[in-house]
């Protein structure tokens, strides 16, 4: 039979169990509306721990004394170490114009006190993967028999990079990572077990239907599509008055903060269109599959 | 199965009594035993035959294996051992998803109606022409004749819950025989109506049983059984007890014919249920 006969079935079926299928409908809005919040707040949290984490760096400071060879060779032998993602060079000038910026206050009397430029030049460098920043640090200067730290190369004076900070960032954003992923786990699991359930509940009101049906001959899939399509017209209102509803509360509430605080703009979250697009196809999948899971236990007659 | 599929015209000369020579039996049971996951007993060593054209009554007190039959045949259960056919063909080698095409062969008529609670009495026939994928305008013609056959062509926009017992029997005889299929089985059609009205039922089924459709009726009403002098088979404890099928037909006997005979018999109005 055609594809009008079983979406015909399927109106009937939601028009005739009209309740069950309002409640399903309510819960995929619900589950869709909490999803929708909280999916570009874990965006949030995860992008300002990576964007913390990207700032432990190496800094390593060139020996005054090192001549332009052994510049060079450093250089050289700082693109070629593995895990290094970039390399800058500050040189005294810089490195004293950048402390400037940042505190420019003490610098506004440091500087007349000191008379000349006290900084070394310096390259950044920037790790691949923040949590094996310190074995760029030992390859750069292994420890050595005394216990201190021995330049590997002559152009070295000091490798640094911050240890405290670093350790304390690294611990810090990876706890706020697994507890975000952890989170939107269980709420992805909890949405899909209360959907499931309600379709379950409203199928479960029809099974005589089901047994019937297989009685005068129905095939399984006769029986299936009107409960898919039931399925996906629940899901697709319930998705689309959680993405209604999550426009609005964005329009109103979130768009006209963001021009007055940089901060709500946070980096990395998912685009809004995208959001919905995701959200509508999780709502109508879930209760589609749902329906034709739900529906095999009786399907076996 | 193919030879279920043709649908036979009603053959002129009706019911022959003994088993049809060189003619495959509609059903056939070799030594068939169904014995439940729990342990009881179904049906024990069960050997049975009922050619084309048979009307058959199963009977038997509650209990004694009429309904497992019954589902066994229309393989709503495996058979534990021995072997099941159905035109020829054993229901062991029909597989799970065939099973829907094999019920589209077999009317089957229940005590609880088993109709669609939301669908009106013409949507509920016009279902099981729908499952077969039958075009739309032959649905439009078939389904109010049929109705029209059972006596219920005022009451087609009504649903299951504004009809009496025995209206609702009647639509589901209508959605059994809707399709002609050649084998119609009833579990307990009478079982909840009124004597009046099971006569009405029966009178239903033995007609449609004259148009050369085989029927198999289980019921524990012992006493309209005999009166009906229909070809008998009795099991207690799932064993068949009884067999009976020469002398209780009169072959050419209209349905009028029967049921001012029926009526006479059982004395309807006079004493009640015969039970």
């Amino acid at each position: 039979m055609s594809f009008a006969f079983f979406f015909k079935e399927a109106i009937r079926g939601l028009s005739r169990n009209s309740a069950p299928a309002l409640a399903a409908m309510l819960t995929v809005l619900l589950t869709a509306l909490v999803l929708g919040v909280f999916i570009p707040i874990v965006q949030a949290t995860t992008g300002t721990a990576n964007e913390v984490r990207d700032r432990v760096v190496v800094s390593v400071y060139v020996a005054e004394d090192a001549t332009e060879g052994e510049r060079r060779q450093l250089a050289a032998a700082l693109e070629r170490t593995t895990n290094v993602k970039s390399v800058e060079f500050v040189s005294k000038a810089e490195g004293l114009a950048e402390a400037k910026r940042k505190n420019p206050e003490a610098f506004a009397e440091g500087a007349k006190l000191l008379g000349a430029n006290p900084l070394p030049d310096m390259y950044r460098v920037v790790p691949d993967d923040p949590d094996q920043v310190s074995a760029i640090v030992d390859r750069l200067a292994p420890v050595g028999a005394d216990g201190g730290r021995e330049p590997s190369l002559a152009a070295i004076d000091e490798v640094r990079n911050k240890e405290e900070d670093t350790e304390k960032i690294l611990s810090a954003t990876g706890l706020v990572k697994i507890l975000t992923g952890g989170l939107m786990a269980l709420l992805v699991f909890a949405s899909i077990a209360l959907v499931a359930n309600t379709l379950r509940l409203s199928i479960f009101a029809r099974r005589r239907e089901v047994e019937v049906m297989k009685l005068v001959g129905a095939t399984n899939w006769f029986i299936r599509w009107p409960f898919v399509i039931e399925g996906v017209v629940v899901g697709a209102m319930g998705g689309v008055l959680a993405v209604l509803l999550l426009t609005i509360a964005k329009e109103t509430f979130i768009d006209p903060l963001q021009s007055r605080f940089d901060l709500l703009a946070a980096p990395e979250t998912i685009n809004f269109p995208l959001l919905i697009v995701v959200l509508l196809l999780a709502c109508i999948a879930v209760s589609a599959a749902g329906s034709a899971i739900t529906l095999r236990r009786f399907l076996r007659v | 199965m193919a030879q279920l599929r043709t649908r036979k015209r009603p053959e002129v000369a009706p019911i022959p009594p003994p088993a049809p020579t060189g003619d495959v039996p509609v059903v056939e049971l070799r030594d068939v035993s169904k014995v439940y996951d729990g342990g009881s007993v179904g049906l024990e060593h069960a050997s049975m035959s009922i050619g084309r054209g048979e009307f058959v009554f199963l009977v038997g007190a509650t209990g004694c294996g009429k309904s497992t039959c019954i589902r066994l045949l229309m393989k709503e259960l495996e058979a534990s051992s021995g072997e099941v056919l159905i035109a020829g063909k054993r229901l062991n080698d029909v597989d799970r998803s065939k099973v829907p095409y094999l019920r589209r062969n077999i009317g089957t008529v229940f005590q609880d109606y088993k109709l669609l609670p939301n669908r009106t009495v013409y949507d509920n026939v016009a279902y099981s022409l729908q499952v077969i994928g039958e075009p739309r305008d032959e649905i439009r013609r078939k389904v109010p004749d049929i109705l029209r056959l059972v006596g219920l062509s005022t009451k087609l926009h009504n649903f299951p819950d504004e009809l009496s017992g025995g209206e609702q029997q009647r639509v589901s005889i209508a959605r059994a025989f809707v399709n002609h299929p050649p084998l119609l089985l009833a579990d307990e059609p009478t079982g909840n109506l009124d004597p009046e009205t099971s006569i009405g039922i029966m009178q239903l089924i033995y007609r449609i049983n004259k148009t050369g459709t085989t029927v198999v009726v289980a019921t524990h009403d012992k006493e309209m059984v005999d009166k009906m002098r229909r070809r008998v088979i009795e099991l207690r404890e799932g064993r068949i007890v009884r067999d009976e099928l020469s002398g209780m037909y009169r072959p050419d006997e209209s349905t009028t014919e029967f049921a001012i005979r029926l009526r006479g018999e059982l004395g309807v109005g006079a004493e009640g249920h015969p039970n």
